[in-house]
């Protein structure tokens, strides 16, 4: 580790004494007049603050970065002393404060200076949205080529089977994404039948017909399930909707006897989409203009004429991208299936089995205590690549043509 | 074509056999919306009545109060033995029986039923007491302690006799005990406040849990999002809305954020676990690991519900700074962003609130370990933030895969809390908009 | 003199607390075009929306009074708007082609009120109402090209194709050319002219070099009173009323 601790706070100590003396030198250069200074003292004293502050704090920050890299590889880019650390850094922010010191004169364009500054950190703020991407691809790629380096790529991609060896030692594992992902696409199907149906309907009964009264009661109590936390669901499934589904369907019709299954989680993640799929369908139906409605029922339509053969149609690829953007979410989905599903890697039809899926198994692998040469533990991180680029491609194509259809009206 | 004619020549008056038809599914239509919404509020419903039934009754506990008198050569002697609480537990065990045959209530129960009356961890909440205030040893004093998960449950309805039959760790005499106990006002039960206060508690000891460590974690967690999130938030949409060129480089960062607000939940742990802490070795079950994964993941939405009010201010405030000879950067930051800011705030929250029930993520680096002592903010070894700590979402997941029923509860009652934190974040939200929204 | 098609009397048209049509009486020839002028927000809009009920659509709108085509009551509980909008075609301001073919926006209306027994019969349909709507030479050979592609003249006499496919017997047009550049609005002009041979036309517009061009009969509208009926020629070279004239001539408007 380097030792930042004191160069940063004496950094900080420096850049808030440099606000101050820049400003007091500003002020004592102008002499008696103030309109002679081409800045106002605050913008010296931001100028000689940030100059003082910020080249030391890019410093640590891709010191650290490269130390940590380098140690990786058995590279000491720390010093043994950490005076040389402290030298460099402290340095640095006194040679930022004396050079900025100096600056500072009648004709000195403070104010631009502060605000390149200014500039450049709100581009690095934006840069973090990037960095958080290319972190995400890094992190899972690097890991997931160390798996198929342990694991044949196909047994993973094409394998049937997933049984993990729970001796910790690897060796006789399959590990077969198929099965996970059938589970998750069986999950996520019943959901989206579930969802997609009901949100659409309440987002056209809200828009189109509800009194405003009704309206007033019944999108805010929508909206309230859009903010429950998703481990909310999974204990309504785990506590409610599976043994309710068990003993009122499963049993009677000789299915299974287990509570947790595909049409447990897939019901109760299915409640969770509804107000995502309502609130989107929302915004894209009442994006079709009214006079598409006038029209419609001018010529003599009934409202859910207009609604079926003009609004919808007109409205379709807009419904498409929320479906698609709804689809992303349910393959996503963590903690419902966890606690819905069941654990068992399954390939069954029978909908009142537990199955399980992509990400219950990310959670599975990787908490309590993993090993991090295992390819049990790996392939989590096999899962969660396969996992990022499915939700990946779902988003994009669905905010193309969100996007796209939003123009087509504006 | 028979229907046109009689549309043609058809009173408006009397309703056509195609218009009744079509009346008819428009009807239909109709009773499918209304039905949608129907089943969209009934589902809400019968969650949160799922959740309440089942949690309600985490806030209150069954307490039994008896007196004890502990020694001076008592607490000595218990002191230095090396089971501690084992020495208090049976001071209190014979402190109850004497209590019990005094009152002559002890009945048919033997003396392990006795025994098994009193919580684990009531030896150690009085031990706690006595280390606190040594000047109550060897006098008389009125405990109050906990009972037994199963006793409390009995008089939760979630112990009857019938399951008392099945289960070998309550007898039928315990629950004439407690019954008797209860008249006697020796038993009682009353709202639990340890319930918010408590740290977790081991798998036999339901009746100590409490969500006192998940909820400073929460705290923590929070803070740190706050003040990594709105900053870093803040700034890259001013850059994006106000400064940004239209160019490719913006265009792929918009992209980006977009993507990134859609990304499951899971895939920010699996960023948090391979980054933060194999990477940048920061401790596991940390709320800094734990705030730096939630920060990274309410960014987007912190970014788009700001860059939403900034877009919302009109132009003209800016061309009015800028007329009077503003620069850029001072229109923004003098103008703008002060108009936006109820916006960005409401934002905020609802992003916080957001992070605050999220629980994929946290389980991958850690937070669902066991802990039982209070996080501080900052220790000298672990730094800010850096000691184990769990999250209030977590908790939940953690009781739900206890086997105990009355964890189950527990869970359920941790929901209402964090339902309850939930919905005070939204409220202040929309109190929020509602006052400081401004039309232009 | 032809027969009277619609008969108002005293129509009053109430948005929440505003009073926008006030007593107006107006008897409506068949086989004739009738135009109501007047300033804007003098009421001619909400007027001409009363006789096919699409006020209906709008929550806080109020009509009272006696609306009657062809001696029935359209505001009779009985009455279902829906078949009244068959009866009562209505062309918009702004042309709004359906996002579908122009072969579908034509056939839409016979679809939905089932006038055509077959494919056969539906293209008949189809492709007589395009005529009357002056456009069938310009679109035949595209029929399945999207409506929304065509321009905006084009569009608006797809509209009214759109709105003569369903066999109405009165049509109703709100402003229909004030989108429309000169060539295309005389286009629908002379399409107007003719449907007249038809059907009862009733038009609002803006435009008094319109109105005298295209209508027989002409009302003012001003401050939602009807202030002035009569054929058009007499309105424009003789009005009874002040007003009439001082919004002829250009003094209030």
């Amino acid at each position: 580790m380097l030792p930042l601790t004191i160069p940063f706070l004496a950094t900080i100590g420096l850049a808030t004494l440099g606000y101050f003396l820049g400003r007091s030198r500003a002020i004592s250069v102008a002499g008696r007049d103030m309109r002679l200074l081409n800045a106002l003292p605050h913008q010296h004293g931001l100028n000689t603050c940030f100059s003082t502050l910020l080249p030391p704090l890019a410093v640590m920050l891709i010191w650290a970065l490269a130390a940590r890299i380098a140690s990786r590889k058995d590279v000491l880019l720390a010093p043994e002393n950490p005076t040389l650390v402290y030298i460099i850094l402290i340095g640095l922010a006194v040679a930022g404060l004396g050079l900025s010191m100096m600056r500072i004169s009648r004709d000195f364009r403070a104010r631009n200076a502060s605000e390149r500054w200014i500039m450049g950190l709100l581009i690095f703020a934006s840069t973090v949205a990037i960095l958080t991407t290319v972190g995400i691809v890094l992190s899972m790629v690097s890991e997931t080529l160390n798996f198929f380096g342990q694991h044949d790529w196909k047994a993973f991609f094409f394998g049937t089977t997933w049984s993990p060896s729970f001796s910790g030692r690897g060796g006789d594992s399959q590990l077969g994404i198929i099965p996970l992902l059938w589970g998750t696409l069986y999950i996520s199907f019943i959901a989206l039948a579930f969802a997609v149906p009901v949100g659409l309907f309440a987002a056209i009964y809200l828009s189109e017909y509800a009194s405003p009264r009704l309206r007033s009661i019944a999108k805010p109590m929508i909206e309230i399930l859009a903010g429950i936390p998703t481990i909310v669901y999974g204990l309504f499934a785990l506590l409610t909707v599976g043994p309710l589904l068990r003993d009122v369907f499963a049993e009677p019709m000789g299915l299974g006897d287990s509570a947790s299954s595909v049409m447990t989680a897939g019901l109760v993640m299915g409640v969770m989409l509804i107000p995502f799929v309502s609130s989107l369908s929302d915004d894209i139906i009442n994006a079709v203009p009214q006079s598409m409605r006038d029209g419609s029922l001018g010529l003599g339509a009934t409202p859910s004429e207009t609604i079926r053969q003009v609004v919808i149609p007109a409205a379709l690829p807009g419904i498409v991208g929320a479906v698609l953007l709804a689809a992303s979410r349910a393959i996503g989905e963590t903690m419902i299936v966890v606690l819905g599903a069941g654990a068992a890697a399954r390939l069954s039809l029978n909908p009142f089995e537990a199955m399980t899926t992509v990400t219950a198994k990310i959670v599975s692998q990787l908490t309590g205590d993993t090993d991090f040469a295992s390819p049990e533990t790996l392939v989590a991180f096999a899962l969660g690549l396969t996992l990022f680029v499915i939700t990946l491609g779902l988003n994009v194509l669905a905010l193309y043509i969100v996007r796209k259809y939003r123009e087509q009206y504006e | 074509m028979t229907d046109l004619s009689a549309s043609k020549s058809g009173s408006l008056l009397t309703e056509d056999k195609r218009t009744a038809k079509r009346n008819a599914a428009e009807k239909r239509f109709r009773a499918y919306g209304l039905g949608a919404i129907l089943l969209a509020c009934l589902m809400l419903v019968l969650l949160l009545i799922s959740i309440v039934t089942n949690g309600a009754s985490s806030f209150k506990q069954t307490y039994m109060a008896f007196p004890v008198t502990v020694s001076q050569e008592e607490f000595d002697a218990a002191e230095g033995s090396i089971l501690k609480t084992g020495a208090y537990n049976k001071m209190l065990q014979s402190a109850l029986m004497d209590y019990l045959v005094a009152n002559d209530l002890l009945g048919d129960a033997t003396e392990d039923d006795v025994k098994n009356m009193i919580s684990g961890e009531a030896a150690a909440d009085v031990r706690r007491m006595l280390l606190a205030n040594a000047d109550v040893i060897g006098t008389e004093i009125d405990f109050s302690l906990l009972a037994n998960g199963r006793i409390d449950g009995y008089f939760k309805g979630r112990v009857t006799r019938e399951t008392a039959a099945l289960d070998t760790k309550i007898t039928a005499a315990q629950l004439d005990l407690a019954d008797r106990m209860t008249e006697d006002g020796s038993m009682v039960t009353r709202f639990n406040w340890s319930f918010f206060t408590n740290p977790d508690a081991s798998v036999q000891r339901p009746e100590a849990a409490g969500l006192g460590v998940a909820i400073l974690g929460s705290l923590y967690m929070m803070a740190v999002v706050l003040c990594l999130a709105l900053p870093i938030g803040v700034a890259a949409s001013i850059y994006l809305e106000e400064f940004a060129k239209k160019n490719w480089v913006t265009d792929v960062i918009e992209v980006n954020i977009a993507n990134l607000a859609a990304v499951p939940s899971i895939v920010y742990g699996i960023l948090g676990l391979a980054i933060f802490i194999n990477f940048a070795e920061l401790h596991q079950s940390s709320p800094l690991v734990g705030g730096l994964v939630l920060t990274l993941m309410t960014l987007p939405t912190i970014i788009i519900s700001t860059r939403a009010s900034l877009k919302s201010i009109p132009p003209s405030i800016r061309d009015a700074a800028l007329g009077v000879g503003a620069s850029k950067m001072q229109s923004v930051f003098h103008h703008v962003l002060p108009l936006a800011a109820p916006g960005i705030l409401t934002g905020t929250i609802i992003g916080l609130a957001q992070a605050l029930g999220e629980t994929a993520p946290l389980l991958l680096i850690g937070m669902v370990a066991f802990v039982k002592e209070y996080p501080a903010a900052y220790s000298s070894e672990l730094g800010l933030f850096g000691e184990a700590s769990t999250a209030l979402p977590v908790q939940i997941f953690n009781w739900t895969t206890r086997s105990d029923p009355a964890f189950v509860e527990r869970a359920s009652g941790a929901i209402i809390t964090l339902l309850i934190f939930l919905l005070m974040m939204n409220a202040l939200a929309i109190f929020l908009r509602k006052k400081f929204e401004r039309r232009w | 003199m032809n027969d009277i098609k619609i008969a108002a009397k005293g129509v009053q048209v109430y948005y929440a607390d505003t009073h926008a049509i006030k007593d107006v009486n107006v008897e409506i020839e068949d086989k004739t075009v009738t135009a109501f002028i007047g300033p804007s927000g003098c009421g001619k809009s909400t007027f001409l929306r009363t006789i096919n009920r699409m006020n209906d659509t709008i929550d806080i709108c109020r009509v009272e009074g006696d609306i009657r085509i062809d001696g029935e009551d359209i505001y009779d509980p009985k009455v279902d708007p829906v078949q009244l909008r068959a009866k009562v075609g209505m062309v918009f301001q702004k042309p709004n082609p359906f996002p579908k073919s122009i072969y579908d926006n034509v056939a839409y209306g016979p679809k939905i009120h089932g006038l055509a027994r077959n494919k056969a019969d539906l293209d008949e349909i189809v492709e007589k109402a395009l005529r009357r709507g002056a456009i069938w030479d310009e679109v035949k050979d595209r029929l399945h090209a999207p409506g929304t592609g065509l321009s905006g003249g084009q569009q608006q006499r797809l509209c009214i194709a759109r709105a003569v496919a369903t066999e109405p017997e009165v049509l109703l047009m709100d402003e229909p050319c004030s989108a429309l550049d000169p060539i295309a609005t005389a286009q629908v002009e002379e399409l107007i002219d003719e449907l007249r041979q038809s059907y009862s036309v009733v038009i609002v517009t803006h435009s008094m070099q319109q109105a005298a061009r295209v209508s027989q009969k002409t009302a003012f509208f001003h401050l939602g009173n009807l202030v002035e009926f009569g054929d058009t020629d007499k309105i424009f070279t003789n009005p009874e009323d002040p007003r009439t004239e001082s919004y002829i001539s250009g003094r209030i408007g």
